[in-house]
């Protein structure tokens, strides 16, 4: 048995988990429940199939209003998949654990947010060209929808974590959620549904793109703290 | 074999008062914690003791007084106390989606030392179920294999760590804590059950609490 100096805590300093074994933790409880990486594909899917029956099958029409209606299901299907994501952590104590890590919060925030978007906003985005044919979007606009929901979705799963964050000790955050996290999901909107009109109506939109790089940009050095600092809050009654 | 002198403080608490949801709990709460010693908070449901680990950790900062660590007051000294705390909580801390190896693979042990601490447990053969597929006795278990970790944090914190175990479980703890007493680590947890463990000292919140607890006050954890 090794004597233990008190003097001295260096010697016994835990480093505690990095951003890889984080994101490489998280990428393994998401693998193993497949359907809820399933389920907001499905929710995106069927509506959008449905879409047609709704509004009837003229293809002007639907040509008309595909890229915002994409967007919005886009939207919609990553909110619903944000309640759960910090919900099982909370529950089980891991939260209050990674609390007390020595490395600050806002990577363990960022490796969730990422793996969110890795099993949510990256499959709806590369399902997107496919949706697009459904619903007739001219084929120019392809490339700037896969585009814009590649950048776009990755934000909304950043912005949508202070939401999670915020509402993790409620019982039923639905909508509250929606309430927090829509208001600040609208730029995102706004400049994704008019890259894909832009690039329908024959003009650049790498302006617009640039613009949401730039969203996506500050949401990655921003939402990770305003989601740490939420959780804490959250923890702290 | 040389041991850490006794005497050596690490934890100290002056005059501390906790609130919760408006309701002052306890005050004038006074304790020093030394190297090599164990404390084991007592009182009602609802007197404060889960409040009172979370102020310790750090996790809640609605008190007043003073807490100390190794003779540095929080907050500074907050983040040198994080270093050397292993706090387990009445929510365990262990993944339900992960095996309990993933789970001590993923508190930084590597592979030999985390099928140790589980044969310690008394988990072995369930070392790659699932932990949702476990009793809430073995989850518990898991929980508390971090303890029979090699190199431990030197401050435990640990709320109701007996709950939901069964007799040898509880006997295979004490030892663990002896052993880490006897190489100069501190103890702090709350229990209702007696516990004999050798350089053990009470705390009863009771005696400091400000007005008659309510039982219905034990929101946070049920005591079982």
């Amino acid at each position: 048995m090794s004597t233990v100096d008190v003097q001295t805590p260096v010697s016994e300093v835990r480093s505690g988990p990095g951003f890889m074994a984080l994101f490489r933790i998280e990428m393994l409880l998401a693998l193993r429940k497949r359907a809820d990486i399933a389920n907001p594909l499905l929710f995106f899917v069927t509506v959008l199939a449905l879409l047609p029956l709704g509004v009837g099958p003229e293809p002007e029409l639907l040509a008309k209003m595909a890229p915002g209606m994409i967007w919005v299901m886009a939207l919609l299907s990553t909110m619903l998949s944000q309640e759960s994501l910090f919900k099982g952590d909370f529950e089980d104590g891991t939260l209050e654990q990674l609390t007390l890590l020595p490395q600050p919060l806002y990577f363990a925030v960022l490796a969730k947010s990422l793996v969110h978007w890795i099993a949510t906003g990256l499959p709806l985005a590369l399902l997107s060209p496919l949706l697009a044919l459904m619903l007739n979007l001219p084929v120019d606009g392809y490339v700037c929808l896969l585009a814009s929901l590649l950048l776009g979705t990755a934000s909304l799963s950043l912005i949508g974590a202070i939401g999670a964050a915020l509402t993790v000790a409620l019982r039923r955050p639905g909508l509250l959620l929606a309430l927090i996290v829509m208001p600040l999901y609208v730029p995102v909107l706004i400049f994704g549904t008019g890259a894909v009109q832009a690039a329908i109506d024959g003009y650049a939109y790498s302006a617009q793109l640039a613009i949401l790089a730039a969203l996506l940009a500050a949401a990655a050095a921003l939402a990770p703290l305003a989601a740490a600092g939420a959780i804490r809050i959250s923890l702290d009654n | 074999m040389s041991v850490t002198p006794k005497s050596q403080v690490v934890l100290q608490v002056r005059d501390l008062a906790c609130e919760r949801d408006g309701r002052r709990l306890f005050e004038g709460l006074q304790f020093s914690l030394q190297a090599g010693a164990a404390i084991q908070i007592k009182g009602s449901n609802g007197a404060g003791k889960t409040t009172l680990l979370r102020t310790l950790i750090g996790s809640s900062s609605d008190f007043t007084g003073e807490i100390l660590w190794c003779d540095t007051a929080y907050p500074q000294s907050l983040s040198v106390m994080r270093e050397s705390l292993l706090y387990i909580g009445h929510r365990g801390g262990v993944r339900s989606g992960l095996t309990p190896l993933e789970n001590l693979t993923w508190y930084g042990a590597d592979h030999e030392d985390a099928l140790n601490a589980l044969d310690k447990v008394d988990l072995t053969g369930f070392e790659d179920s699932l932990c949702h597929s476990l009793s809430a006795g073995q989850n518990r278990r898991v929980a508390l294999a971090r303890l029979f970790l090699p190199d431990s944090p030197r401050l435990w914190i640990l709320d109701e760590p007996l709950t939901a175990l069964d007799v040898v479980g509880v006997a295979a703890l004490e030892e663990q804590m002896a052993v880490h007493l006897y190489s100069g680590g501190s103890i702090l947890l709350t229990s209702h059950q007696p516990l004999s463990l050798a350089g053990l000292s009470e705390v009863n919140l009771s005696d400091y609490s400000v007005s008659e607890p309510f039982e219905d006050f034990g929101g946070e954890h049920v005591d079982s």
